[in-house]
């Protein structure tokens, strides 16, 4: 039962006294217990950890101390470094590795009171859209166990659908978290590019990369966003501004919002099903109060190619440090420094991986850096520029986040240029440095979920969480359940 | 036979002495033990991110405006990506076509020639890890890893290894007065590597070039240079080719040996890095600095001149290293006599410095106490002699110079009575040399002050008793 | 000097570029990757007819400038701590199979 809760109500029903941060922590892990050998959400659990963290903060509060996340407990994406915990990043590159430090969202969390109960699954170093990249298995959708969760945060997306947790971190570089929230129906945003420091998050690509909250409604989002948010010392691209509170922007309504519709985005491939929901949310927005216009996204066409260039030529560097020298897996047998390098790498590292790291490479090299590389940092400012012009005519940009609902498992992994062009509503926010949020705005046929993309200008959250919350609370998409999250309800633990 | 004409130009890497790496805050002190100075950052670890160091950046545009450089209005880092066991990350955060600095030179003098040398760039980067190497092993030590260092590269202008060696003499000379290195090619803080080809004279085009790397100190690098243009030459001459190649200088051998590679010509795929914000100096703060920026070594020659009244042999010797003008400076400062200060830290220290093998800084007698030692000389309270005695005496056990003059009863006798009294009774003792003396021998009168000083058991003061013998002897 | 109007109808040569990124490949995977990222790049020339001759690259996300921190020294990690994660050390260093000079 508590584990069904948002962080939210848990937090009333803690500062109430009608429980303690033990009994929530032990209806998550019931919750686990009971159905995550079916979807496989997390990859580390510290059972009795958790439960020790979950004391402290029970002590704590008695003692009277005040934490914005005392005693919740938070999953984690297997990317983020938690101090004594390990940090696979989906990986076996990484097994063995310890981190001897927390990213910084992490400690800002932690300093709030939050408990870390496990790490969850996700496409190995953040590359792909299904978490089948996963060197430690695959993830189920709750809605639909032949389907997946979405990825890379496919793992803490299907924790927060299934009820294996309260809320859950995840990253996002091109669509990482909205998408899998689209497809596991649940919450999730990334902030614009500087927003929450990427101290600690192990880097895919360094210019796109956001930490984003994953939870069962826009007021944790929120929440979670106004803890981790703000300048940090140790990350040189961190926003000198000052963080606002995100709740005070939340509303039932939309008068005075100007909702943009990008042209560019409602040609044909969508599926049908996911175009009638994100139409009947558009509606809903207009019952709000809300204007909508047509807006113009001219350089859409280019955008997944520009981001198939930008991400994989940075994550080529990014990723060159795995190389068995200092920490994680070291191949056998290797006879100098060269061949431990080429055996660890092509032993640690799986095909998807191996194929970006190329393909990055690739585009970075001599003779084809200023084709490829400079041609698409260029197209990037015409990415950016389309935004910026749009926002003057809207506040935010609602769009579908993905074009199809979940994907079978096992389905589009022959062709990954499919799967790329599967992207193409997501990676243009990252490439612009704007922020989006994906709330669920209705169910495809075959009863799974479809989510909305709210888009806003470069430190425009409050005006998309405002937009998610008023939707939210003007439908009842927040409340539905997964079979599995149902089974999940009937927890032991009660009030 | 064919002239042929030499073209040297200069790598050098010069590590800043900050007390905290380039892109994180640890420290940067020499001789810890291995692994003690590392942190998530300059260890490599997976989600770390650098932070550049102001001081660094700082003290790279003082740098380049000691040597006459334009600082780029806007710099920016980049990735050079190779892989290497002394890599952390596998590609090091350097500067590739924005560096900090642009043109410039040195100016230096061989054989009574002055030229300028020109400097085409300097950029900030970060340093490698150490490898230490054992037979089948090799260890890593990540304390040097993320050091801050400069790179300095020279116009292809060198023409000799004099050349080069004034070179490298001057740029250091200037980095060590500038405050931001040791420049200690055997401490590791300054490393060197070299370009040269040759030419038949009246060749336009250059010769085919060979980098040379793994020289050790200035000396190995005048060797290598003398080599590597022997080496050249008979090939030339024989017919054959110069391969464009890197070649290492073996000091025991004496010789340059071709570097094997099991590596194709390295592509380092510069772009420039996301994780790091652009350097926009804006001119206000470059005057600023400009401004304040230390002595140059002409400078302080001059002002030695200036302000203490050196002639110019003793500005020079006396600037060549920062370190003994500032000695010089502090026990300058102190007494009455500059002039005389210099002669003794010309002279004494100097040799001092030579003979025991050590540095100023670990020169027992401080500027303070020096200058006492000049000032009590000058005073005639001691002689000569006695003040050199006192000199070996400070050396070895301390002290101050009063002091030891005082317990040692060393103090000159200027007593005319006193004098008088010792001057009577050699002249009485030594009546063949007196004779000597009015007999036109000058060299008698040397023989009778010796006497006296003698006597006097070295105290007297020896221009009164000079003046003392020829007056009664005159008679 | 653009070399943008070249090596447009040249494959990418995977071996060689999987060298610089230091993998190791089977000659089974040169084969899957040789199509699959031929076919990828080529979907790339979508961006190479657009004219972008006066547009700055993006570098950066945000148009900040002169990010730095002072000259302090601050404690970094425990010996023990890096030395547990390397998967070969020995006398307090990292150990690697010999480098050849």
């Amino acid at each position: 039962m508590l584990n069904t809760l948002t962080i939210h109500e848990i937090l009333e029903h803690l500062n109430r006294g009608e429980c303690c941060s033990v009994d929530v922590v032990r209806s998550v892990l019931d919750a686990i217990h009971r159905t995550d050998d079916r979807i496989h959400g997390y990859l580390t659990l510290d059972e009795s950890d958790a439960l020790e963290q979950a004391r402290a903060a029970d002590v704590a509060r008695g003692n009277g101390v005040k934490g914005r996340l005392l005693g919740v407990p938070i999953a984690v994406k297997d990317v983020l470094n938690v101090k004594g915990q390990p940090c696979t990043c989906g990986s076996k590159i990484l097994k063995g590795y310890v981190s001897p430090y927390d990213a910084t969202a992490i400690a800002r969390l932690r300093a709030e009171g939050a408990v870390f109960v496990g790490r969850t699954n996700m496409d190995e170093f953040a590359m792909g859209s299904t978490t089948e990249n996963s060197a430690y298995g695959i993830t189920r959708n709750p809605w639909n166990l032949e389907c997946v969760p979405g990825g890379s945060s496919g793992g803490s997306a299907a924790v927060v659908a299934a009820n294996e947790c309260v809320a859950a971190l995840g990253s996002d570089t091109g669509g990482s978290v909205r998408q899998p929230a689209s497809f596991c129906g649940c919450v999730g945003l990334k902030p614009t590019y500087g927003r929450i420091s990427r101290y600690g998050l192990t880097a895919y690509a360094s210019s796109l990369d956001q930490i984003g909250p994953m939870t069962k409604d826009v007021r944790d989002t929120a929440l979670l966003l106004q803890i981790m948010a703000g300048v940090d010392a140790a990350d040189s691209t961190t926003l000198s501004v000052s963080v606002p509170d995100y709740q005070a922007s939340l509303t039932k309504d939309l008068r005075g919002v100007t909702v943009g519709l990008p042209k560019e985005y409602f040609v044909g491939g969508l599926d049908p099903e996911v175009e009638r929901c994100v139409q009947e949310a558009i509606e809903v927005c207009r019952q709000l109060g809300a204007k909508v216009v047509e807006v113009s996204l001219p350089h859409t066409r280019v955008a997944v190619d520009t981001y198939y260039i930008i991400a994989p030529a940075e994550a080529s560097a990014n990723l060159s440090r795995f190389d068995g020298v200092r920490y994680g897996y070291r191949a056998a047998g290797a006879l100098d420094p060269l061949d431990l390098y080429k055996k660890t790498r092509a032993e640690g590292f799986g095909p998807e991986v191996k194929r970006r790291i190329i393909l990055g490479t690739y585009v970075l090299s001599s003779g084809y850096y200023d084709a490829f590389y400079l041609r698409a940092q260029k197209v990037r400012t015409l990415i950016r520029r389309d935004f910026e012009e749009a926002f003057k005519h809207c506040s935010v940009i609602l769009s579908p986040v993905a074009p199809t609902p979940a994907y079978r498992i096992g389905e589009n992994c022959a062709d990954p240029l499919q799967m790329y062009l599967g992207d193409v509503f997501t990676v243009p926010v990252n490439l612009a440095g704007i922020c989006g949020l994906s709330v669920p705005c209705g169910m495809a046929s075959g009863k799974l979920p479809v989510g909305l993309q709210v888009m806003g200008p470069a430190l425009g959250e409050e005006a998309i969480l405002r937009t998610g919350f008023a939707f939210e609370q003007a439908t009842h998409w927040r409340a539905q359940r997964s079979g599995i999250a149902t089974e999940n309800a009937g927890s032991q633990v009660q009030l | 036979m064919t002239t042929f004409r030499v073209t040297i130009g200069l790598e050098v890497h010069v590590q800043l002495k900050t007390k905290s790496k380039m892109f994180c805050a640890c420290s940067t002190d020499f001789g810890a033990s291995p692994n003690t100075h590392v942190c998530p950052v300059c260890m490599g670890y997976p989600g770390s991110l650098p932070v550049m160091n102001r001081e660094a950046i700082r003290w790279t545009v003082i740098s380049g405006l000691m040597l006459g450089c334009r600082i780029n209005s806007f710099s920016k880092f980049d990735r050079k990506n190779y892989f290497y066991p002394d890599m952390p990350k596998n590609y090091q955060i350097t500067q590739c076509d924005k560096p900090l600095c642009l043109g410039g030179g040195v100016d230096i003098e061989v054989g009574g020639n002055a030229r300028r040398i020109g400097i085409t760039r300097i950029h900030q980067e970060e340093d490698v890890a150490k490898n230490m190497h054992y037979t089948t092993w090799s260890g890593i030590d990540y304390n040097r890893a993320g050091v801050p260092l400069m790179e300095i590269v020279s116009e292809p202008d060198m023409e000799s290894p004099d050349e080069a060696l004034a070179y490298l003499q001057t740029l250091r000379q200037i980095l060590v007065y500038a405050e931001v290195s040791d420049c200690n090619m055997e401490e590791g803080n300054m490393r060197c590597d070299v370009n040269i080809s040759l030419r038949p004279e009246g060749q336009s085009t250059f010769g085919t070039k060979v980098e040379i790397k793994n020289m050790n100190s200035f000396k190995g690098i005048y060797n290598a240079l003398h080599y590597e243009i022997e080496r050249q030459r008979e090939v030339i001459e024989g017919g054959g080719k110069i391969i464009q190649e890197t070649r290492r200088w073996d000091v025991d051998k004496g010789q340059t040996f071709s570097m094997r590679t099991k590596e194709d010509a390295h592509d380092y795929r510069y772009f420039p890095e996301p994780d790091l914000m652009p350097i926009a100096l804006p001119e206000a703060l470059v005057a600023e600095w400009a401004a304040a920026l230390p002595l140059l070594p002409a400078q302080r020659r001059e002002k030695f001149v200036r302000e203490f009244g050196l002639p110019e042999y003793d500005a020079q010797v006396l600037a060549a290293e920062k370190a003994v003008g500032d000695y010089f400076e502090d026990a300058a400062r102190c007494s009455r006599n500059p002039k005389a200060v210099s002669n003794w830290v010309m002279t004494d220290v100097l040799r001092t410095l030579t003979e025991k093998g050590i540095s100023i800084s670990a020169f027992a007698i401080k500027p303070a106490a020096l200058a006492e030692l000049v000032d009590l000389t000058d005073a005639k309270v001691i002689n000569s002699n006695t003040a050199r005695d006192v000199f070996a005496i400070m050396l070895e056990r301390g002290g101050l110079a009063k002091d030891i003059v005082a317990a040692r009863g060393l103090a000159q006798v200027s007593d005319a009575g006193a004098i008088e009294a010792v001057v009577d009774q050699i002249i009485a003792e030594n009546s063949k040399s007196v004779e000597d003396f009015r007999n036109g021998k000058a060299a008698a009168m040397k023989f009778l002050v010796g006497q006296v000083m003698r006597l006097s058991k070295g105290k007297a003061n020896p221009q009164m008793a000079g003046a003392l013998l020829e007056k009664k002897l005159s008679n | 000097m653009s070399d943008d109007k070249t090596q447009s109808a040249k494959k990418m040569d995977v071996r060689y570029v999987a060298n610089l990124a230091r993998l190791n490949l089977t000659d089974d995977e040169v084969v899957e990757f040789q199509s699959q990222l031929d076919h990828i790049v080529d979907h790339f020339n979508q961006i190479r007819s657009l004219e972008v001759d006066d547009v700055e690259p993006m570098a950066h996300a945000t148009p900040i400038q002169n990010v730095f921190r002072e000259d302090v020294v601050q404690p970094g990690l425990d010996r023990d701590v890096i030395l547990n994660n390397a998967p070969e050390q020995s006398a307090g260093l990292v150990m690697v199979p010999t480098i050849v000079e």
